[in-house]
C-alpha cells in the first residue's frame, strides 16, 4: 500500500504556510500507511561552503552536543546544529565526506538520512500525524515538500526502512508499490560500492538513482535508466533542489493523482489528499502516464 | 431535492441515509455536497434515485449499483461503477484507472478521458466515454460494450471474451486474441443507440469495431501456442 505526497509552490507567498498546508495532506494517507512517516522538507539554504545533513540516532536524549564540538575539533570546521525529535540538523563548513568519514568512525549509531543544501528529512516509525508532530513542522515553512506513509511489505518497519531516502544532494526518493529485483541488485550495486543501512527494496532504488547519479547522469537519465533496470510496481516521487519528478511503471497499478493551480502543484497517491487545498476544487487534475517522467521546478 | 454534506455526515453517514430510502418514496432526488475525493461514495445504491455529487470523488463512487442515475460533477477515482448492475452513472470530468470493472448492466458515461483498464473484466455493462481511454482497457471483457470516441491505449481488448468494443480514433494497439471486425447494420444501430443515451453527436460511421477472435477461450490444441 503507502500513500505518497508532494507538494510544490509556485507563488512565494505561500511559503510560510507550507507545514500547514501539507498536513492534512500527509494525514489523509494515514490508512494507506500507519506504520511510519516521513518528509523531506527544502527550506533555509545554507551557504555555497557549507553542507546541510539530517541525521537521527535511535535514542531522543542522545548528545548530540558532542557531535557538534567533536566535529569542530576534528575537522577544524565550524558545526551548528538543533535538534528536532530524535532528528539533527547539522550544518558545517567540512567537506561531506570527510564528516560523514568521521560520523561513521567516532558515532557508528548515527544516520544520515540526507545532505545537501536545502533539503531536511525528517522520519520515523508511528502515525503520520504523530511524526509530523514530533519533527514540529505543522509551522514550517520552506518552497516544497513531499512525504510518505508506509505500510510495509518488504521489510522490517524500523525508522532507517521509513521513507524518503536520500539519493545524493538534497535528492530523495519516495516510493509505492514493490520492487521484486531488489536483492540481486543490492548485490551488484554492493559491488559497485554502495553501502546499505535495511533490507528495504526501496533502499535499493535510492541507491540505484545516487549511484547513476554519481556517475554523471542527469535526474531524468537516472530515471529513464531506472525504467529499465527496476522491476516490479511503482510510483516513485522524487525531491530535487528546486522541485520534484514523478514517474510510474509501465503498468502503473500503483495510483497517482496530480493537481495544478497558478499557486502550488501537488502529487498524491489519491485525489482526497489534496482536496484539502486551497483551490482545489477548480484545479487541473490529471493522473501521469505510465514511463513518462513529470519534473517541477527542477532541471531534471 | 434534498442535501448530503459529506463533511458533516461522513460517507458511511450519506450511505446509509440513501439506503433508507424507501423504492416507492417521492424523495427521489439527493445532491451530495463536499465529496473531497472521499472513498465508496453512493456505493450499494438499490433503487430509482438521482444522485448528483457535486466535486470530485475517490475510489469505487457508484460500486455495485442497481436502478440509481448517479452524477458525479467533476472527476472519478479508481473503479467507479464497479460491479454496477443496472441504473446510470456519468462522470463530467474524466475517470481513473479501472472503471466500469466488471459491470453486469446499466451505463457508465464518462464525457472526458479514462485511465488504464477501463472496462475491465466487464460482464454486460455498456461504457461510453467522450474522450480517450489507457492501456489494457477491456482486458478480459466478457459482454456489453465499450465506446472510445477518442484513442484507446496500448493492448485494447487483451485476452477478451464477447464484449464489443467500438473506437473511433487511433488504436495503439489491440491486445492478445482482440481483432478489428466488420461493422454491420445491427451494429450501427447499437452504437447509434448508446451514443444518443450518452448525449453524443458523434457519427457510428466513423467508429471501427473490434473484438475477439475467439481463438484464445476456446481451448484447441491446434492453438495451444497463442497460449
Amino acid at each position: 500500500m503507502c500513500g505518497i505526497v508532494g507538494l510544490y509552490l509556485k507563488n512565494p507567498k505561500l511559503q510560510s504556510k507550507l507545514g500547514a498546508m501539507f498536513k492534512p495532506m500527509i494525514i489523509e494517507m494515514t490508512n494507506r500507511g500507519p506504520d511510519s512517516a516521513g518528509v523531506a522538507i527544502y527550506r533555509n539554504p545554507v551557504k555555497k561552503a557549507e553542507v546541510k545533513f539530517s541525521l537521527a540516532h535511535d535514542d531522543p536524549a542522545y548528545n548530540w552536543k558532542a557531535v557538534d564540538t567533536g566535529l569542530e575539533k576534528a575537522l577544524k570546521c565550524d558545526a551548528k546544529i538543533k535538534v528536532i525529535g530524535n532528528h539533527c540538523i547539522l550544518v558545517t563548513t567540512a567537506k561531506e565526506d570527510k564528516v560523514v568519514q568521521w560520523l561513521k568512525k567516532t558515532h557508528p549509531q548515527v544516520r544520515v538520512v540526507g545532505s545537501g543544501h536545502t533539503i531536511e528529512i525528517f522520519k520515523e516509525t508511528g502515525l503520520p500525524e504523530n511524526v509530523y508532530q514530533k519533527f514540529d513542522l505543522s509551522k514550517a515553512s520552506g518552497t516544497h515538500i513531499i512525504g510518505h506513509t508506509r505500510m510495509a511489505t518488504e521489510s522490517a518497519v524500523t525508522t532507517a526502512g521509513s521513507h524518503p531516502f536520500a539519493t545524493g544532494a538534497d535528492l530523495c526518493l519516495v516510493h509505492n508499490g514493490s520492487l521484486s529485483n531488489h536483492n540481486r541488485l543490492r548485490e551488484n550495486l554492493k559491488r559497485e560500492g554502495m553501502e546499505f543501512q535495511t533490507e528495504n527494496d526501496t533502499e535499493v532504488a535510492a541507491a540505484y538513482m545516487t549511484w547513476k547519479l554519481r556517475n554523471g547522469a542527469t535526474l531524468k537519465q537516472a530515471l529513464e535508466d531506472g525504467l529499465k533496470d527496476l522491476d516490479g510496481f511503482y510510483t516513485f516521487l522524487v525531491g530535487t533542489a528546486d522541485g520534484f519528478a514523478v514517474v510510474r511503471d509501465p503498468i502503473a497499478c500503483k495510483h497517482a493523482v496530480m493537481a495544478e493551480t497558478d499557486d502550488w502543484v501537488a502529487m498524491a497517491t489519491e485525489y482526497r489528499a489534496i482536496a484539502h487545498l486551497p483551490g482545489a476544487d477548480d484545479a487541473k487534475i490529471w493522473e501521469p502516464e505510465p514511463t513518462t517522467i513529470y519534473t517541477w521546478g527542477g532541471h531534471a | 431535492m434534498n442535501e448530503l454534506d459529506l463533511k458533516a455526515l461522513g460517507v458511511t453517514g450519506i450511505n446509509q441515509r440513501l439506503y433508507k430510502v424507501p423504492k416507492d418514496s417521492n424523495e427521489r432526488h439527493w445532491v451530495i455536497t463536499n465529496p473531497m475525493g472521499q472513498h465508496a461514495i453512493a456505493c450499494g445504491l438499490d433503487g430509482p434515485l438521482q444522485v448528483d455529487i457535486k466535486g470530485h470523488v475517490g475510489f469505487y463512487c457508484g460500486g455495485m449499483n442497481k436502478e440509481a442515475e448517479i452524477i458525479i460533477h467533476g472527476h472519478a477515482g479508481v473503479g467507479v461503477a464497479e460491479n454496477m448492475m443496472s441504473g446510470v452513472v456519468w462522470i463530467k470530468g474524466n475517470a481513473s484507472e479501472s472503471a466500469g470493472a466488471t459491470g453486469n448492466g446499466g451505463l457508465l458515461v464518462i464525457d472526458g478521458d479514462a485511465s488504464s483498464r477501463c472496462g475491465i473484466s466487464m460482464k454486460g455493462i455498456d461504457i461510453v466515454v467522450g474522450g480517450s481511454v489507457g492501456h489494457m482497457s477491456a482486458f478480459m471483457a466478457q459482454r456489453g460494450n465499450l465506446v472510445v470516441c477518442g484513442d484507446a491505449g496500448d493492448a485494447l481488448g487483451d485476452s477478451i471474451y464477447e464484449a464489443r468494443l467500438y473506437v473511433k480514433g487511433k488504436v495503439a494497439g489491440l491486445g492478445a486474441d482482440c481483432i478489428e471486425k466488420e461493422m454491420k447494420s445491427e451494429h450501427l444501430e447499437d452504437l447509434a443507440r448508446l451514443l444518443e443515451r450518452a448525449k453524443r453527436k458523434d457519427k457510428p460511421s466513423d467508429f471501427r469495431r473490434y473484438g475477439s477472435a475467439r481463438k484464445l477461450y476456446n481451448f484447441n490444441v491446434d492453438h495451444a501456442d497463442a497460449y
